[in-house]
């Protein structure tokens, strides 16, 4: 044993404090067990704190005739079939439950005229579904999710960033991270491990997406040997900033657009209504960011490369009464008014509908002991995530981790940690510090993301696809060699050192999926295999790990059960 | 492309001081975008607490030129070029390293605070306008720079006996909830030494959500604090006086 390290010993150790793992932290406080929450950031800060636009959930307040078999068609329709059915199903009928409960710990919603839960229109949604708080959402949520695990009691370890799962053979044991304030190491010893730790933007360039998102909780998972999921679906938002140059990638949210935002390309023409007719502005976002990118492509974009969205047809009052957020972002950050003038827009990298394979029910990985909700676990998606799913997601499936994770650990013992694993951990992480020369981790971050954006972006196809993969390769001999000065204390180089590794392995398990999907489907386009193909549309890409090889295999999607499928036929027509 | 100078504090809470960095100004840039270029070019162990680059997550508070601000809200061309930009970190607060501060009193302070609970036979009808009033409140996103701001913290270290502005920010978010059912008048007379604000609207001035945070919150507070705990004859005097006040 490593007398040498603080530890910390929990039932169940969250890792991630953003909707999923409060959510599935307060879950496994109620089952009586004991829970470690640890984040990169303060808490309050991740990325559930920045959703705008809302959540998800068939109340039907507002269009009565709303339900969860639409919801679910929906659900399904905008990730091409290529969800995990029965996570789709718990969801749509789940998430409504999960709102309420919400308001019940003390979150207020926007109302309608008679005082329920206001809901709005969003892309891909048949009804008026998102409830919502103006477009500060997720603030909302976090803040209520927050307070409430802090009273209940659980431990927080804010600031602490986990490099390593620690493993007693085929189960979870543990944890190994470090203080990002003085730099020392720490040991964390559980009985199961709810991996909650969200995206992997920051592998682009251009994103919504802040420096927390390296992709960390997949990495982890792939490196125990758990199994990863659709990693070639990334989701390009349409509609990011494009100008000035330092908020280039930052969100404006669709909610813009379920307010009645239009889009127009430079000559003034509602471009839409080429790409789909029927819905326009509230096509899916896979339609509607390659939409705006053909537009710049051939010749039609902004000034700065995007496409014009208008909300100022609006009363200036009620935009900035429902967008208050996305007025101050343009007024203070691009000198744009938006009551009076469109803004620029075009995609940024935004969201992974890939990552940890799961049980529906339980989110439990392929390994023992080790599960996965949130933006990090994979399957509710498909090829496409729908505006709004995601907050659901994280109530719906952080809730159901957090029970699974608390009754797995009810029927475990502790167990010694392997010192041998943490000695290795501890290696990992201080070699930047014992190489004299070599090279600075931002002059590998760039590459990585210049690669990332140039050959795995909106548009791929085989040749891109496979020299991405090869620089990829290189760069892996490059992390070898990285350098850092200064000291452990609070030191975003070295840490930095240590997302690399994360954020590789993520966007090698991308690129592989990548070429191995021979099809355009959802956020996946390829030019060389432009359509659909039925065949393809029956499996998902499964990544794991063999020795030091990343192994990818496909899997058929099981059968839908007859009930379900009815319901999607019952769609059939509606829709795109 | 111009180049500014940035006149960085460097170091721990024991030594320190500041360093001038050049960087080149591009349009629209924030101070943040300008320590992110120091962090790629010069200083990669420059540190730096950031999330959402939109004002959304309040991370990134720093003393700019003096002012407290959001450093991902700041703009390099509002400021006087001419001159080195001054960057230090939060002054009511610990040092960790460079910008870095040890922000953790918040946290136990917000502990102490009951969270919502719903009053039996509540119905959950609630009117638009009662969550305009309370949404104002509930707008904060913790950079906690009326904290920085505070005389009773920034200059007498009152941190034992006063909780600072956004406490009586969220206390005020709790009570006005149309369900709440909790009282935390004693919590904020006792623990929270509301008595200890005098009012000086420095706290307002700073934030960045523009919550009006003396008038809005801490004064209604106080009230609630004198109903519930003085003499009701203290109170009648008040009121009478406010009349006259009006008039
Ligand atoms: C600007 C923006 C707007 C959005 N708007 C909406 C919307 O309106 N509706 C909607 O449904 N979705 C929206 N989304 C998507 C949604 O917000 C996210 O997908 C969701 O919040 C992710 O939640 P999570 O709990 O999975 O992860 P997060 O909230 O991102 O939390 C991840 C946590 O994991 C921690 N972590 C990561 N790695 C490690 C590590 N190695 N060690 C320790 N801790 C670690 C982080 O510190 C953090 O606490 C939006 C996203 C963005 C960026
Ligand atoms: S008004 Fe009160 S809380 Fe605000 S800065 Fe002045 S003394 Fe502090
Ligand atoms: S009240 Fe305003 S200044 Fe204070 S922490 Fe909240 S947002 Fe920041
Ligand atoms: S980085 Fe989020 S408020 Fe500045």
């Amino acid at each position: 044993m490593n007398a040498e390290f603080e530890t910390h010993e929990h039932d169940v150790l969250i890792i991630g404090a953003g909707g999923a793992g409060l959510r599935a932290a307060i879950e496994a406080l109620a089952q009586g067990a004991s829970v470690g929450v640890v984040c990169k950031s303060l808490l309050g800060k991740a990325h559930t704190v920045m959703a705008e636009g809302g959540i998800a959930a068939a109340m039907g307040n507002v269009d009565s005739a709303d339900n969860w078999r639409t919801h679910f068609r929906d659900t399904m329709q905008g990730g091409k079939f290529l969800n995990n059915w029965r996570m789709a199903q718990i969801h749509a009928q789940e998430s409504s439950e999960r709102v309420v409960e919400l308001e019940q710990w003390g979150a207020l919603f926007d109302r309608t005229e008679d005082g329920r839960i206001l809901q709005r229109a969003f892309g891909g949604h048949t009804y008026k579904r998102l409830c919502h708080v103006g477009d500060r959402t997720g603030l909302e949520m976090i803040r209520t999710l927050q307070d409430r695990g802090v009273q209940m009691g659980f431990d927080v370890y804010m600031e602490c960033t986990i490099t390593r799962l620690l493993k007693d053979g085929d189960r979870i044991a543990g944890a190994f991270g470090y203080w990002r304030e003085n730099g020392r190491f720490v040991v964390f010893k559980a009985k199961s491990v709810v991996l909650a730790t969200g995206g992997i933007g920051k592998a682009w360039p251009i994103t919504s997406n802040s420096w927390e998102y390296t992709g960390d909780g997949m990495a982890l998972a792939y490196e125990v040997g758990a199994e990863l999921m659709d990693m070639e679906f990334v989701q390009f938002h349409p509609t990011g900033m494009v100008w000035p140059p330092g908020v280039q990638g930052l969100l404006v949210t669709e909610a813009v657009r379920g307010e009645g935002g239009i889009l127009r390309n430079r000559t003034g023409e509602r471009f839409m209504e080429r790409y789909d007719p029927k819905r326009m502005e509230l096509s899916t976002r896979d339609v509607v960011a390659r939409a705006i990118f053909t537009e710049v492509r051939e010749g039609r974009g902004t000034e700065h490369g995007g496409a014009f969205l208008d909300i100022s047809h609006k009363p200036a009052e009620y935009v900035k009464r429902k967008l208050p957020s996305m007025y101050h972002q343009f007024l203070e950050l691009a000198d744009v008014d938006i009551t009076k003038s469109p803004m620029e827009v075009g995609p940024t990298c935004h969201y992974m509908m890939g990552g940890v394979r799961v049980e529906a029910e339980t989110g439990a990985s392929t390994i023992r002991g080790l599960f996965a909700a949130g933006e990090a676990a994979a399957g509710l998606h498909g090829a496409n995530r729908l505006g709004g799913n995601s907050l659901s997601d994280l109530l719906v499936f952080g809730k159901r981790a957090g029970l699974a994770a608390a009754q797995h650990a009810k029927g475990q013992t502790t167990t010694p940690i392997d010192a041998a694993q943490i000695d290795q951990a501890e290696r990992e992480m201080l070699a930047p510090f014992e190489h004299q020369t070599g090279e600075s981790p931002h002059a590998v971050h760039g590459d990585l993301q210049q690669i990332m954006q140039s050959l795995v972006g909106i548009y791929r196809n085989e040749e891109d696809l496979k020299s991405a993969l090869q620089s990829i390769g290189q760069l892996r001999d490059r992390i070898q060699n990285l350098t850092i000065g200064g000291s452990r204390m609070f030191n975003p180089g070295w840490h930095l050192c240590g997302d690399l590794t994360s954020m590789l392995t993520v966007s090698e398990a991308v690129t592989r999926s990548a070429i191995a999907r021979r099809e355009s489907r959802g956020a996946h386009s390829r030019l060389d295999y432009a359509n659909l193909d039925a065949q393809s549309g029956k499996q998902n890409n499964i990544i794991v790990r063999r020795g030091s090889e990343m192994i990818l295999r496909q899997e058929p999607i099981p059968a839908m059960p007859a009930d379900l499928q009815a319901i999607l036929d019952e769609g059939k027509g509606a829709g795109a | 492309m111009a180049d500014v100078v940035l006149r960085i504090f460097r170091g721990t809470r024991e030594n320190g001081g500041t360093v001038d960095y050049q960087v080149p100004v591009a349009p629209g840039m924030v101070v943040l975008d300008a320590l992110h270029h120091v962090q790629k070019h010069q200083a990669p162990d420059l540190a730096v607490r950031w999330n959402c680059k939109a004002g959304r997550c309040g991370s990134c508070s720093a003393e700019v030129n003096g002012r407290p601000r959001l450093t991902c809200k700041t703009r390099m061309d509002a400021l006087p070029q001419d001159k080195p930009v001054t960057i230090l970190p939060m002054k009511s607060f610990p040092v960790i390293k460079d910008l870095v501060t040890d922000v953790s009193w918040n946290y136990k302070v917000n502990k102490s605070i009951p969270a919502f609970q719903a009053r039996k036979g509540t119905d959950w009808k609630i009117r638009q306008e009662d969550i305009d009033r309370v949404q104002e409140f509930r707008k904060c996103i913790e950079c906690f720079l009326c904290q920085n701001v505070c005389h009773v913290l920034r200059e007498h270290n009152k941190h034992e006996q006063f909780g600072g502005p956004r406490f009586f920010v969220r206390v005020a978010g709790l009570e006005m909830h149309p369900f709440d059912g909790v009282s935390r008048a004693a919590l904020l007379k006792d623990q929270l030494g509301i008595g200890f604000c005098n009012i000086t609207k420095c706290c307002t001035e700073v934030c960045p959500e523009e919550i009006r945070i003396t008038d809005n919150a801490i004064i209604p507070l106080k009230e609630r604090v004198v109903d519930e705990f003085y003499d009701p004859v203290l109170r009648l005097v008040k009121r009478i006086r406010g009349a006259r006040n009006e008039t």
